[in-house]
């Protein structure tokens, strides 16, 4: 290994990048773009969903109800609509996401100590809203339902405070229970598998289409110092944006950061041999630059889009795609990346996901390696 | 380097992909200090050979030994004793004049000692002086492939290997880098090029001329134009060309007619016999001849010639 050769080659391919406009725009503004994108228009948070009323009682006891559902802040009353059709239509024209109605006998029924139930109409196609509105929903009917006992049973003259349990919740880790907390980590995933497989793997099918590849493999540089001098700066760069990243996360976004720099250093080195060497591979078989480019974005980014635990819990996934995500190198590194921001995880505690990153990483190196010959066959 | 006279030796070397055989039992010896000329159409497996000759393609059969070593076997001891400038263009575009010159010889390891000198070398060298911070892409053809015979030779290498160096540059520059070439084989170096500019063959001191992968003849020029050519050649300038040429095909005495330029170059058995049947034989199929003569077959009627008498026995061949 010369490592005189091995800089000539690194030397050269940052001259690469920093003048070609488009993987200069790649290193430097995608990362920020993403951080933005993801900080700001991704939210999972469920607040002010527009609901529409139809009260078909118009007494005071259903005006308590609705109430209840304007002072919480994840309703909102739009309208209060003066017929039922009226109440379908807006939740086909999206115009609402909910429906509440309450019953011609809702009072009445109160009154007489009887069971009444108030309907409510939920858009479903969105089903994770829908499924938090409508506990959202239940809690504030609950709410209202304990008052109206209470009431009745001091009505009666009965001045005893009843007894009742309730559940006292904390959230820990992210406690505010802010999406963007949850997200932004793994953002990091993200731009590092763009920059790592995806643009190395550009780079390197760029040699053979240009024909360049065999003047240089004419010359005594070894595989080894090809790869090696290739990923170099690009490593570096990855690194780079991981630190841009995380201080976009943090002093920006506020996400909490609780973990130790160099554990972040760690995962992300690790995580960067992985995709590095996934492009190399890539551009090695493919030597083709459009083939390697989508190859690469289909192997690295988009399962570490979709799969790897950043915008959607591994827990919750179908059993199988659950056995798929273990073999991917950006669920591993999502979940460092969100104990060490969300948690503080001690480093000793995570050696369940920088083992098999340190695995890949190794494994991965070696196949590139092998992979690539001085030959034109 | 073991001391020897030959640069080249190739024996027996075959090259195959799948069925197709790209270079067949070629054989030969390239001199130090000699400026060897690979000499055939495209296709006929030049570049095959220069590659296997260079280490970057492995020979299917057959041993060829570069500056004193294996080609297949030592790979890498022979990279570092040769320069190679391959058939494409391909330096780095994006790269300055003297970034491209900095990483060759990078990746020849050129001492820090030696570097400065030998880059200033290859600037007067190429004619490039004051154009060191040019972007190689906007460098004219000429230019850009004597940038390229500069990264090559920065390491000082005993043997160089061109292949087809001068495609796509207009004539002066291509003139200009045959001086380059000459001037470096008197230093002794060994250059080993190949072409399909018949004009540029005359450069060289011995030419292999290659036609689907054999070798159909070796010699200096001068050689090949005396004893390679079966028959005498004549020139005759007439009118109309085109069944000048459908007629000539079954005259008697002619072996063989092509077309040069807007003349016709026939090859015949005896040219002082056959000039004054073939005058006769023209002007009975109403043909006018302006003028006929005896003489020296260029190498290009030696490549036709050649290429012809071995294409018909090829497909008499059951």
């Amino acid at each position: 290994m010369s490592f005189m050769r091995l800089l000539a080659v690194a030397r050269k391919e940052l001259i690469h990048i920093l003048r070609d406009s488009r993987s200069l725009g790649i290193v430097v503004v995608m990362p920020v773009t993403l951080m933005l994108l993801f900080g700001y228009g991704v939210n999972l948070d469920l607040k002010h969903l527009p609901v529409y009323v139809f009260d078909r009682d118009g007494s005071q006891q259903s005006q308590d109800l609705l109430k209840r559902f304007q002072a919480s802040e994840y309703f909102q009353i739009v309208r209060v609509a003066d017929s039922y059709p009226a109440v379908t239509r807006a939740l086909d024209d999206g115009d609402a996401k909910m429906g509440i109605v309450i019953p011609w006998d809702f009072s009445e029924r109160i009154s007489q100590g009887g069971q009444v139930q108030v309907q409510a109409l939920v858009d479903g196609t969105d089903d994770n809203t829908a499924n938090v509105a409508i506990g959202y929903a239940e809690a504030v009917v609950q709410g209202y339902s304990s008052q109206v006992q209470l009431n009745w049973l001091q009505s009666r003259g009965q001045s005893i405070q009843p007894a009742s349990v309730s559940v006292q919740t904390r959230t820990w880790y992210n406690e505010n229970l802010e999406s963007s907390s949850f997200i932004i980590p793994g953002v990091l995933a993200l731009v590092m598998s763009v920059i790592g497989a995806f643009l190395t793997s550009l780079t390197i099918a760029r040699e053979w289409e240009r024909g360049s590849m065999e003047q240089l493999i004419s010359t005594p540089v070894t595989a080894m110092e090809i790869m090696l001098g290739k990923l170099a700066p690009y490593f570096i760069l990855g690194m780079f944006d991981v630190a841009v990243c995380a201080f976009i996360a943090i002093s920006w976004f506020h996400v909490p950061f609780r973990g130790s720099y160099w554990t972040l250093a760690l995962s992300s080195a690790l995580f960067m041999i992985v995709v590095l060497a996934l492009g190399f591979l890539i551009s090695v078989l493919a030597k083709n630059q459009f083939a390697a480019s989508q190859i690469a974005l289909l192997i690295t980014f988009l399962p570490a889009f979709l799969l790897s635990g950043f915008l959607f819990s591994i827990e919750q996934m179908p059993i199988v795609l659950q056995w798929i995500t273990r073999i991917l190198p950006a669920r591993y590194y999502v979940s460092v990346l969100k104990k060490i921001f969300l948690k503080g995880t001690p480093t000793a505690m995570l050696s369940a996901d920088l083992i098999p990153l340190a695995v890949f990483a190794f494994v991965l190196t070696l196949v590139a390696t092998r992979s690539f010959h001085k030959r034109l066959e | 380097m073991p001391e020897s006279t030959n640069s080249v030796v190739v024996e027996n070397l075959v090259k195959r992909f799948g069925d197709f055989t790209a270079v067949d039992r070629l054989n030969l010896n390239v001199a130090k200090g000699e400026v060897f000329g690979f000499l055939g159409p495209n296709g006929a497996g030049k570049s095959t050979t220069i590659r296997m000759l260079c280490g970057l393609l492995r020979p299917t059969s057959g041993r060829a030994q570069v500056a004193g070593f294996d080609v297949s076997r030592n790979p890498e001891s022979v990279r570092q004793n040769i320069g190679y400038m391959s058939q494409k263009f391909s330096l780095y575009n994006d790269l300055k004049v003297i970034e491209n010159l900095r990483l060759f010889a990078g990746l020849y390891s050129v001492p820090s000692a030696k570097l400065k000198n030998r880059i200033e070398w290859a600037l007067e060298m190429a004619n490039l002086k004051g154009q060191e911070n040019l972007i190689t892409a906007t460098l004219p053809g000429g230019w850009k492939q004597r940038l390229a015979l500069g990264c090559a030779v920065l390491h000082q290498p005993a043997i160089l290997f061109l292949d087809e160096p001068t495609s796509g540059v207009d004539p002066i520059s291509r003139r200009q880098f045959w001086d380059l070439i000459h001037h470096m084989a008197a230093e002794g170096v060994t250059v080993f090029v190949t072409t399909h500019y018949m004009e540029e063959a005359e450069y060289c001191n011995r030419l292999a001329l290659i036609f689907r992968g054999k070798m159909v003849a070796l010699g200096t020029p001068s050689e090949l134009k005396r004893d390679s050519m079966t028959g005498e050649l004549l020139f005759v300038d007439c009118e109309p060309l085109g069944t000048a040429v459908e007629t000539l095909q079954s005259a008697p005495d002619v072996m063989d007619a092509a077309v040069f330029g807007n003349a016709l170059h026939l090859v015949v058995r005896n040219a002082a016999v056959a000039q004054p049947r073939i005058e006769q034989y023209l002007r009975d199929h109403s043909v006018t001849v302006r003028r006929m003569e005896k003489i020296r077959p260029t190498l290009e009627d030696v490549f036709v010639s050649l290429t012809t008498t071995r294409e018909a026995a090829e497909e008499h061949k059951p």
